[in-house]
Parts: structure tokens; sequence; C-alpha cells
């Protein structure tokens, strides 16, 4: 189906009915227990679970397939968001224009990026991308207010053209008339569940996108993009260049992070400059070798860590803790709060530092090893599958950084 | 696993949930409440949105402290504090209208984009009806447009460009803490007091939103006495180095130095102003100067010795000797050994205020909230008799002049209070230009869903 192996269409069902089941799953707690604390289905947080999804699933392609470690990926996210907020500002909170304008305009921006940086490799193509990325962010903070808004950040003001918006259009991102802001919630027994329309927007867009990504993994283009990272000087003697390819790939990665910023503001009307920090940057760079670089899933899997900790445990702040250990005699809870302090709340970056080192450790290939590995662990019980050549040509192990 | 039992799974569970949630009568829509997050058990949750990590991160908190301690005090629990020096007498340490207050935190990093992800999970998660804190006028802004478009009250937490209350203001948003405006118009007296009305001033400033706006308005304060402004720089945010931007301030005839600096900023450029010799030189015949407009305790802390002698204005400070500071300060400190900063102050106050308004409107409806804090004069909260502008949701009351002191006796007690500016003299229209003009808005009142 969809031109892809059996196994393949499998796998994209489960993940399609993964993203769609998105809301029910993420709410795993009753709504006034006290675990309703890790209940991360509410519409922002699974916004950006899809959203980093895609942006994470479009660095793989670049970084995955061809090794090419790009340090500057934020700037093609800004580009997306200032883009739609400009359509907004000049056309109507309609986000479709926005949206293909945004993957258009990071597209030709990657290009462009691309075409200079990719004539090095390695840590020099790491560090030029890091500093065009840079360049554009310090560009948006002051030197174009202008056109940025600099540090406020671009938003929608009453007094903006808005040419193309009705007299009754709605005042907040839509898709024809269909609000991304509004949900419907459903309450079962002590579960309240929240459906919102932006979240299935950005949800049918990752699936598309991760079908694309799919598509391209197992493509010729694919294979040419991971001999590349094989051995790009074996490549060179066989007598291709391979420069066309890994600038194709920087432009297709490109243009899913443009994408991916076209959507965080289609969900949030606000464009601001650190999104194209380095730390944003850096950020993306964790998730794929958190999930697994170089596996289809593995990105999309690091992006909801990395966002889950970021939203949920920095939120856990003293009060929760004594709330937890309110059952243990005063000095004991004094004790279990002191300790488990440092590590939530504020010093969420700490929990995560912990685990992407361990990750990096013990699990090379990222959480998508660790999956392998607990399922290669029931398989073997059943002594069915043999071992043998990989027919199915999965993406060797690789290193993190590009030779 | 197989494609068809797969299948089957997903049409189970769907058609279970759509079962179950047709045989409930349980099931209501966000339509159901009258505003968002109308709280309906016996708690009421508030939202504290501050820097915990970042370049900020002491100023945010020091506003968790004084949040918690408002809690507190509205919950009934502890002296009270300014509750029992607050005009408004409504409050009773009942929580507000009957219901106890709880609290959820949040990390805003100082970044827009993580201010209102932490914004957004409070509105949809976690159920609250107020937003309060921050440290940046970038976020403070970013948030309250969030909170004007999900249907709740921002309290502004620490905020200094004009444009919160100004071009960006929000029918939903109120601002505690003073502006840029404020401070050009409180310290430019004190200014010809101290220096005359013949100096020539020269700019360094953050080059972003904030600087531009504090730029604008002390240039405008002081051309006004008089002085000539020779020259205008934009430095980097965190540029951490500043000599080359201090060294051409010798050659170009200036005598007072203006640092629109903030934060790690501010003490670094005064640091560096002061070593590279600049308050040691006579420059037309006059002691060179330097002016840092906006102070905080924290960072007069940061910079230590230099400040000595060098002028800045102030939303707040603890040495203020009336009844309200008085309280909130030894309510403050007994609990956390340290007397409070401004920022602190002023989240404490909006906490309180925001309970006062809720009980005299009798709703947690955030146009009620609104209209019961438009045109609210009240007293007893530090700084004198207060207005709440119903055109602009900017806070007017007396504003401080601040000087570095010369011989401080504790590691808090490095700035002393020079002048207390009447609130007269830091008012301004409500178009005014450096407002927004006439086209600033303020907006409908969006009580949410």
């Amino acid at each position: 189906m969809f031109g892809l192996s059996a196994k393949d269409t499998r796998f994209l069902l489960i993940v399609m009915f993964l993203t769609l089941a998105t809301p029910i799953l993420l709410q795993p707690f009753p709504e006034n227990s006290a675990m309703a604390q890790f209940n991360a289905g509410y519409p922002d947080l699974m916004q950006k679970f899809a959203i980093f999804g895609i942006f994470a699933i479009g660095f793989n392609i670049l970084f995955g397939l061809t090794g090419y470690l790009s340090f500057g990926h934020a700037a093609f996210l800004g580009v997306g968001s200032y883009t739609v907020v400009w359509m907004y500002k000049l056309l109507s909170y309609n986000i479709l224009p926005g949206l293909i304008l945004s993957i258009i305009i990071s597209g030709l921006f990657a290009l462009l990026i691309g075409f200079i940086s990719l004539r090095r490799s390695g840590i020099y193509f790491s560090i030029l991308t890091l500093a065009f990325a840079q360049m554009s962010y310090n560009l948006a903070y002051s030197v174009l207010t202008p056109i940025t808004n600099g540090e406020t950040g671009l938003q929608v003001y009453s007094n903006d053209p808005q040419m193309l918006a009705g007299a009754n259009a709605p005042t907040s991102p839509h898709l024809f008339g269909i609000v991304m802001r509004e949900s419907s919630e459903f309450a079962v027994g002590g579960w309240v569940f929240t459906f919102n329309n932006g979240y299935y927007f950005c949800a049918i867009i990752a699936i598309l996108a991760f079908y694309l990504s799919m598509r391209i993994f197992r493509s010729p283009f694919g294979m040419m993009l991971r001999a590349i990272k094989t051995n790009q000087t074996r490549l060179n003697y066989t007598g291709l260049n391979p420069r066309p390819y890994t600038l194709a790939a920087f432009v297709i990665s490109g243009m899913y992070a443009g994408l991916a910023g076209g959507l965080l503001a289609a969900m949030d009307p606000l464009a601001g400059a650190e999104r194209m920090q380095w730390t944003a940057s850096g950020e993306v760079v964790l998730m794929t070798i958190l999930g697994g670089a170089g596996t289809l899933m593995g990105p999309v899997l690091g992006a909801g860590f990395i966002k889950y900790f970021e939203n949920i445990f920095s939120k856990i702040n003293d009060n929760v803790l004594h709330s937890w250990f309110a059952f243990m005699p005063d000095g004991m809870e004094d004790f279990l709060v002191a300790l488990v302090h440092p590590f939530v709340g504020k010093g969420w970056h700490l929990t995560l530092g912990i685990l992407f080192m361990m990750v990096v450790i013990f699990l090379p290939g990222g959480l998508v090893e660790g999956m392998q590995r607990i399922s290669r662990l029931f398989r073997r019980k059943k002594a069915t599958k043999p071992g043998g050549p990989d027919h199915e040509h999965h993406p060797k192990p690789a290193p993190h950084v590009a030779e | 696993m197989t494609i068809s039992k797969l299948t089957r799974r997903g049409v189970i569970k769907t058609g279970a949930v759509t079962g179950a949630g047709l045989a409930l009568p349980t099931i209501f829509t966000s339509a159901a409440s009258a505003f968002t997050n109308e709280p309906t058990g016996s708690t009421v949750t508030l939202g504290f949105n501050v820097p915990q990590t970042g370049p900020y991160a002491d100023e945010g908190l020091d506003e968790l402290r004084a949040q918690e301690l408002a809690v507190e005090h509205i919950n009934g629990m502890g002296d009270g504090g300014m509750l029992n020096t607050f005009s408004s007498k409504v409050l009773d340490g009942t929580g507000i209208m009957g219901k106890k207050v709880e609290f959820v935190t949040g990390d805003t990093q100082t970044k827009s984009d993580a201010a209102r992800a932490s914004a957004k999970s409070m509105i949809e998660k976690d159920g609250v009806v107020m937003i309060n804190g921050g440290s940046s006028s970038g976020v403070a802004i970013a948030v309250q447009g969030l909170c004007q478009e999900a249907g709740i009250i921002f309290m502004a937490g620490l905020t200094h460009s004009n444009d919160t209350t100004g071009k960006d203001r929000k029918a939903n948003g109120f601002r505690h803490f003073f502006n840029a405006y404020m401070s050009g118009a409180a310290l430019g007296p004190v200014l010809e007091k101290a220096y005359g009305t013949d100096r020539r001033a020269y700019h360094l400033t953050a080059d972003y939103t904030w600087g531009y706006t504090q730029e604008a308005s002390i240039q405008a304060s002081t051309e006004a006495l008089g002085w000539e402004t020779v020259n205008k720089v934009k430095t980097p945010v965190g540029a951490g180095d500043f000599s080359s931007y201090i060294t051409p301030v010798l050659q170009s005839g200036a005598d007072v130095l203006i640092l629109n600096h903030y934060g790690g900023d501010m003490i670094n450029s005064i640091t560096q102003a002061v070593q590279f010799g600049l308050r040691d030189k006579q420059v037309n015949g006059k002691n060179f100067e330097i002016v840092v407009p906006l102070y905080s305790e924290l960072m007069a802390e940061g910079a230590g010795e230099n400040i000595k002698g060098v002028y800045g204005s102030m939303n707040w400070n603890w040495q203020l000797q009336d009844a309200g500071t008085k309280a909130f300060v030894k309510s403050f400190g007994e609990k956390y050994g340290r007397p409070p900063s401004n920022s602190a102050h002023t989240c404490y106050v909006q906490t309180l205020l925001y309970a006062d308004a809720v009980t005299r409107a009798g709703s947690f409806a955030p146009c009620a909230v609104a209209e019961a804090l438009e045109g609210f004069e009240f007293d007893g909260m530090g700084n004198g008799p207060t207005l709440y502008r119903a055109d602009d949701h900017q806070c007017f009351k007396d504003v401080l002049v601040m000087k570095g002191k010369d011989n401080p006796s504790t590691e808090f007690d490095i700035l002393e209070v020079v002048e207390v500016t009447p609130r007269a003299q830091v008012e301004y229209a409500p178009d005014h230009e450096m407002f927004g003009g006439g086209e600033a808005s303020l907006g409908e009142c969006n009580n949410g869903a």
C-alpha cells in the first residue's frame, strides 16, 4: 500500500494510529488523581509533539542519512514562523497561504546557506551552519527589528491590513473557518480528553511528513545519501558528485524545518527571535540523537521526550513534592523533597542531561535501540527469527558526527 | 500484529470512547462554562510564570518567594503582611470568595516561546484564572497577548518597556511596574539639580525593544533640561565585553554616560566604565558622570563598589518608611531572611490586587475583574496613593530615584533613596506618542470560552 512494503505499511499504520489517538494515550491518569501532574494530553504540548516531530524528521533526513551535522536548523524554523505571521498581517488569519510560503521561503533560504556551507564537510560544515543561524538570530533580534519586531516578537495588531480577511473571519489562526485554538472536551469517568483542532491539523501534516520521509529513506535517492555517509571518498572515486545530493537533502530538511516553524506560528500567532538561537538548533540535534539518528521513528520519539521534560518536569515545584510525600513523617518528607528537588522544577535540565548521557553511553542507537533490544528479548524467547542478512536494508548504526 | 487486528482495535477503541461518552451524562464541551477556567470546586488556581533558569533567574526566584507569601496571606496564614495596611478591606483571609488559593509555577526561561508554552500549559492543563510574573518586556508582551486570546487576566511582573502598556497594551493585561517614560520623568529634575543644565550625554543602549524605549524616554527628558545628546550607540545583548564601546566615549567630548542596560549587561558595562577611569575624568571642566536609568537590587549587588554615587530609578525599595512597606518587608524577612527586591514587591502586590478585585467584582470572570481594576485607587501597598488607569491599564504611583550608597553597611544596603518623585510628575496622556499615540487601543476584554 502507498508504494510501501507490507512491513512499512504496517509501521505507517501504527504511527498513524498512535498519532491520532494521542489525546487519549497521553491522558492515562484520572483528572483528580495525584498522578494527573504527569498527563500530557493538553493541546499545546500535543501540538509541540507533532511540530517538533516534523522538525526532527526533517533534520534526520540530513543528519541521519548523509551524516552532515547541521547546527543551524533553527534558522529555518524562525524563517517559517516569521513568514506565517507576516501572511497573517498582510492577508488574513487563514494559515494555508502562510504555510505554503513558509516551505518555499525556507527552502530558498536553505538553498543559499546549503550552497555555501556544503563546500565543507564535518566540523567545518557544522560551524558554518551555526554561524549562519547565529547571524540570522542576531539580525532578527536587533538589526531587522522593523521586520521582525525584535525581542518582543512579531505579532498581529488590529491596525494591520489583513487584506483578505472577511468581516466575520475568526480573529485567531484558522483553516477556512476551522479555528485552531478550539477544542472539544469529553469527560469519561474521571478522565477528560481534549480533542483540539490545531493538534489534528498538525497530526495529519506530521503523518504526511513521516510518510514522505519513509519514501525518501526507501528510495534510490535515500540510498545515495547513505552512501555519502558511509564513505564519501569512495563515492568520489566512483565518478559521482555527491554535492547535488547533499544539497537536495539539506534543502528538503530545511523545508521540513520551515514547515515546522510555520506550524508553530499557525498554532500560536507569534514569532520570536529566540526560535533561531543556537540552543534551538542544538535541541533538534539532541532530539535526533536521543531518539536514534538514522532511524525513522527515533527523532519523533526524541522530540516527544524532550518536550515532555521541558513542559511537565519543569512544573513540579516544592509544593507538589510536599503533597506527594505528605503521607510520610515530617523529617522523612523534608529529606525526600530535598533529595528530589534538584531534579525537578528549575532543575529539569539536569534530569534531561543525565538521561541524555545514559542514553548515549548505554544505548548509542538512541531510544529506538532500547525498544529494539526489548523486542529482541521477547523474540528470542520464541526463537522464531534466525539471524541473517538484513533484507530490509536498515541503516547501520553510524557515528553521530560526519566523518 | 496484522493490519486487520490493528484496525479492529482502533475501531473498538473509538467505539468504546464514543459509547462511553454518549452513555455518561457528564459530557461537557468547553462552551459549557461562562468564561475560561471558571473555578467550580472549593479551590482556585493562579499561575506564577517566572524565569527560573537563564539570565534573570535570580529575579524570578525572588518573585516566586513573594507570590508564595501572597498566597499564604490570602489564605489566612502568616501575619497577613500588606493586607493589614491595604486600603481595601474585602479580603478576610479565607481565600478568594471562600475558595482556597492554590498555585502552579512555570519557567519562562526569559524566552517568549518558552514563556508562552508554559503559560499555555497553565491555562490548558492546570486551569488557572490569572497569570502573574515574568522579568522581561519581550516575555511580558508575548504572554499578555496570549492571555488576551485565551481570556484570562495577566498581571505583568517586571516589565519596564513603554510598549507593554503602550502600543502593545491589552484589555486583559495590567502592569504594576513603572516604565521607561516614568524613569525619565523622575530622573530629569534630580539630574538637573546634581549635574546642571549644560551637559553632553552619550548613550550606550542594549540593542532591543526595551533599550530603544528607554533611550528615547531618557533622551527626551534630558534634552528638555537643555542637555545635548552627543551619540547613541547600540550594544549587542549579552556582549560581556564593553571596552570597545567605552573607549570612544572619552573622545566624543561627552561628560555623562547613560547606560541603558539591564541585568548582567549593566553589571559588566558599569564595571568596565569605572575600570577605564571614566568617573575620575574631567571633561568640559566638569566631573564625568554615569547614569543607570533602571536599577534593581540584584544588579546593584552584582556591580558592588562601582555604583557608588551613580543615579538611577526604581519602582519601589524596601527602605521606604510607609506602613505597607514595613509590613511587607517584615513578613518577607521573617520567612526568607532577606529583604524583598522591587520585582518581588510588584508580584506580591499584584497577587493581592487580583484577589481583591475578584472579591469586589464578585466574580472570577476576566471582564468583571478588569472592570474592578480599571480606575481603582488604593493606598497602603507602598509608594503611597496608587491608581490603575482605565485607559491603558498602567499603574501610577510615586517613583523612586536612587543613588549608589557611599558607605554601605550591609550587603543589602547598597542603594539609598534620593527622592520620592510624586505621582503627578510622572503622569502622561494615554495617547502619548511614546505609547503608540492615538492608534494604540486596549481592544475588547475577553472572557474566553
